[in-house]
C-alpha cells in the first residue's frame, strides 16, 4: 500500500481511480439521462402544445390559445367523455374478470399434479402473442358471416351476434379478447405468491375443520393481499393504456360509430389521424393525471392499510 | 388437498389429542376423514384445467387452420375442419408481399433496442441496487407508467422536423424506451436478490468495484440477464404503436405490416392468418424454450409487495 501512495498514479490509473469513485452516477446516469429526456422534453412539449391551436402539418406555425383547449374538451360530451366512460368500462371490466378467472386458475394449479408443465406453457402462449396478430384472429373468429363463434352458436341453436360489429357488443368482445390474452399474467402472478406461501396456516385451519371456501376466504386469500394488488396495478396500468387489440380490430376513431374509442385511442387518433395536435395533447395531459392520480389512490391507500 | 406430504402433521395432531400414549409408536393414519369425502375434486380440477387449455389454445390452432386454407375454403363452413390444406397463403406473403422484408426489420429493431436498453440498464440498474437510489429508480420506472400517445406526439414532432421519422434510429431508440424500464425493473430485483459476499471478497482480493462488477457479479447474473433480455425482445417484436407511427415504407415492423393488411376493402384471410402465424410463431417457439425466463420475468416483483 505504501508503494502505492509514494508513486505517483499513471493517467490510466488515475482515471480508472476516478471511475470508481463515481460509479454510481457513472452506471446510473446514462439510463436515466435516456430516459429523462425522453420524456421530459416530449412532457413539456406536450403541455405547452395544449396551450396552442397547432394543427395540420408538424411545421406549420401555431398561436398561443391559453386554457381554450382545455374548455373545449371538458365540454365535448360527444367524444371525449363517453371515450372516458368506455375507457374505465374496458379496463374495470377487464381486469375485475382477469382477477376472478386468474385466480380460479391459480388455484387448480396450485397443488403439483401430473402435466402440470403442459397447462403453463399453454397458458404462456396467449401472454407472448403479438396483440395485433391477436387482434386479427379474433376478428376472424368473430366475424359474423364466416366467423367460427357464430357458427358454434348455431350448433346450439342460438342465433347469430354481430360480435365486434355491433355498436353495443363491441366493447364487452374485445373486453373478453383482453380477458383471453391477458388472464394467464395473473395466473403466474397470482401463482408465484401462491407457491411462496408457507403450509401451516392453510394446514391449522384446515384442522380446527375451516371448509375450502373459508380457508381461501379467511387464509389464504388475506396472505396473498400484496401479490393480488401488485397483479390490480400491473394489469390496471396495461389495462387503460391498452391501444393494440382496439386499433387493430376496430381502426381508426374506435369503429364508425367511435364505439370502442378509449382515451388512449381518441387522442392517438386526434394526433395521427387528424393531425389536431392541440387538442390531442390536451387530451393526453388529462389522461396521463388520471393514471397517476390513480397509481396514486391505489398505493396510497396500500400504505394507508399497512400502518 | 391432493398433496399427500403434509398430511402426516396434520393427521398426527388429531392424532395426539387421545389415542396416542407414550412409548407407543407413531401410527400412519389412512386417510383423514375430510380427504374421503372429496374424490370429486381431482376430478373437477382435471375437467376445468383441460377446459381451460382447450380455450387459451384452441384460437390460436384456429388462426394456424385458417392460415393453411384457400380463401374458398374459409368461406365454406361445410370445410370448418375438413379440408386440404395449402401453403399457397404463405408464398403469397412471402413472396409477393415481400414479408422477409419485415420479418428482418422487426429482428433487428428488437436486437438493437435490446442490445442498447442491456448496455444502458444493467449498470443503471446495479447502481441503483447496490445504492439504493430509489428515487432515481423512480424516474426510470416512471417510463413504464406514462401512455406511450403522450410522448409519441412530441417525438413526432421533434424527429419529424429533424426529418429522422422512417429511420431505423428512431424506432429503436422508441423501443428502447420500453425494453429499458423493464430491463431496469427486473435487473434491480436481480441485483437485490445477489449476496454481495462474493463482489467484496473480489475486491479484498485486489479488483476494483467496477472490476467486481465486471468479472463477478456480471457472470453470475446471466439468468437474470437472459430474462431480462429476453422479455425485452419480446415486447419489441410485439409492439406496435411506436412502429406504427415512427417507421417508413423501409422500416415497417411485422404488427404494421399486418395491420396495413386489412386497410383495403376486402380482407384475404387466408394471407392475413398466415401473416399472423409468421409473427407470432416465432416469438411462441422462444417462450416455448425460455419458459423458465420469461415465467420469472413476469412475475418479478410479485412476491415483495
Amino acid at each position: 500500500m505504501t508503494v502505492m501512495v509514494t508513486t505517483r498514479p499513471t493517467a490510466r490509473q488515475a482515471c480508472s481511480a476516478w471511475a470508481n469513485r463515481h460509479r454510481k452516477w457513472l452506471f446510473a446516469a446514462p439510463a436515466m439521462l435516456f430516459v429523462g429526456l425522453l420524456i421530459i422534453v416530449p412532457l413539456a412539449w406536450t403541455v405547452y402544445l395544449s396551450l396552442t391551436d397547432a394543427q395540420g402539418s408538424v411545421r406549420a406555425e401555431s398561436e398561443f390559445v391559453g386554457l381554450a383547449n382545455y374548455l373545449k374538451v371538458f365540454s365535448d360530451t360527444e367524444r371525449f367523455w363517453p371515450s372516458v366512460w368506455r375507457t374505465f368500462t374496458f379496463t374495470g371490466g377487464a381486469v375485475a374478470a382477469e382477477m376472478v378467472l386468474g385466480m380460479g386458475i391459480a388455484l387448480l394449479l396450485w397443488r403439483p399434479f401430473k402435466g402440470e408443465k403442459w397447462v403453463r406453457v399453454a397458458i404462456l402462449m396467449p401472454l407472448v402473442a403479438t396483440p395485433v396478430a391477436v387482434g386479427m384472429m379474433w376478428r376472424l373468429i368473430f366475424d359474423p358471416n364466416i366467423g367460427f363463434a357464430n357458427q358454434l352458436l348455431d350448433w346450439f341453436g342460438i342465433p347469430a351476434q354481430p360480435w365486434l360489429s355491433g355498436q353495443t357488443s363491441a366493447l364487452p368482445t374485445l373486453i373478453f379478447i383482453d380477458v383471453w390474452q391477458w388472464t394467464p399474467m395473473i395466473v403466474l402472478i397470482l401463482l408465484a405468491g401462491l407457491t411462496s406461501l408457507s403450509d401451516e396456516p392453510d394446514e391449522a385451519a384446515r384442522i380446527d375443520g375451516a371448509s375450502s371456501w373459508q380457508r381461501f376466504r379467511f387464509v389464504t386469500l388475506p396472505l396473498l393481499r400484496s401479490t393480488v394488488i401488485v397483479a390490480i396495478v400491473l394489469r390496471g396500468i396495461d389495462a387503460l393504456k391498452t391501444f393494440d387489440i382496439l386499433y387493430a380490430t376496430k381502426g381508426k376513431g374506435g369503429g364508425s360509430f367511435h364505439e370502442v374509442e378509449t382515451l388512449n385511442v381518441y387522442a392517438f387518433g386526434l394526433s395521427f389521424d387528424y393531425n389536431d395536435y392541440g387538442i390531442a395533447s390536451t387530451v393526453l395531459i388529462l389522461f396521463f393525471l388520471l393514471i397517476i392520480a390513480i397509481m396514486w389512490m391505489v398505493t396510497y391507500r396500500r400504505k394507508g392499510d399497512r400502518s | 388437498m391432493t398433496d399427500t406430504a403434509t398430511t402426516p402433521p396434520a393427521a398426527d395432531r388429531t392424532m395426539a389429542k387421545g389415542t396416542r400414549r407414550p412409548g407407543q409408536p407413531l401410527q400412519r393414519p389412512t386417510l383423514p376423514r375430510r380427504r374421503r369425502k372429496q374424490p370429486a375434486y381431482p376430478v373437477f380440477r382435471v375437467v376445468v384445467l383441460t377446459l381451460t387449455v382447450l380455450l387459451f389454445i384452441a384460437p390460436l390452432v384456429w388462426m394456424v387452420v385458417a392460415s393453411l386454407k384457400t380463401n374458398v375454403d374459409i368461406y365454406d363452413p361445410d370445410k370448418t375442419f375438413f379440408f386440404t390444406p395449402t401453403l399457397d397463403n404463405y408464398a403469397n406473403v412471402l413472396g409477393r408481399n415481400n414479408y422477409f422484408v419485415f420479418i428482418f426489420n422487426s429482428f433487428w429493431v428488437a436486437l438493437c433496442s435490446t442490445v442498447f436498453s442491456l448496455i444502458l440498464g444493467v449498470p443503471a440498474a446495479y447502481a441503483m441496487s447496490r445504492f439504493t437510489m430509489h428515487r432515481s429508480a423512480m424516474v426510470v420506472l416512471m417510463a413504464r407508467i406514462i401512455p406511450g400517445v403522450s410522448l409519441l406526439v412530441p417525438w413526432y414532432f421533434i424527429f419529424a422536423n429533424l426529418r429522422l421519422v422512417g429511420g431505423f434510429g428512431v424506432l429503436i431508440l422508441s423501443h428502447m424506451f420500453v425494453a429499458l424500464p423493464l430491463i431496469v425493473y427486473l435487473m434491480m430485483s436481480f441485483f437485490d436478490s445477489l449476496p454481495t459476499e462474493l463482489e467484496d471478497a473480489a475486491q479484498v482480493d485486489g479488483l476494483t468495484p467496477i472490476g467486481a462488477f465486471l468479472r463477478i457479479t456480471l457472470p453470475l447474473s446471466v439468468p437474470g440477464l437472459a430474462t431480462a433480455g429476453i422479455l425485452s425482445f419480446i415486447f419489441s417484436w410485439n409492439n406496435f404503436m411506436f412502429a406504427l407511427v415512427l417507421s417508413g415504407a423501409n422500416t415497417k415492423t411485422l404488427p404494421v405490416a399486418i395491420f396495413n393488411f386489412v386497410s383495403y376493402a376486402s380482407i384475404d384471410w387466408g394471407s392475413l392468418m398466415s401473416a399472423a402465424v409468421i409473427v407470432t410463431v416465432p416469438i411462441m417457439v422462444i417462450a416455448l424454450f425460455t419458459q423458465k425466463y420469461v415465467v420469472s420475468g413476469l412475475t418479478a416483483g410479485a412476491t415483495k409487495g
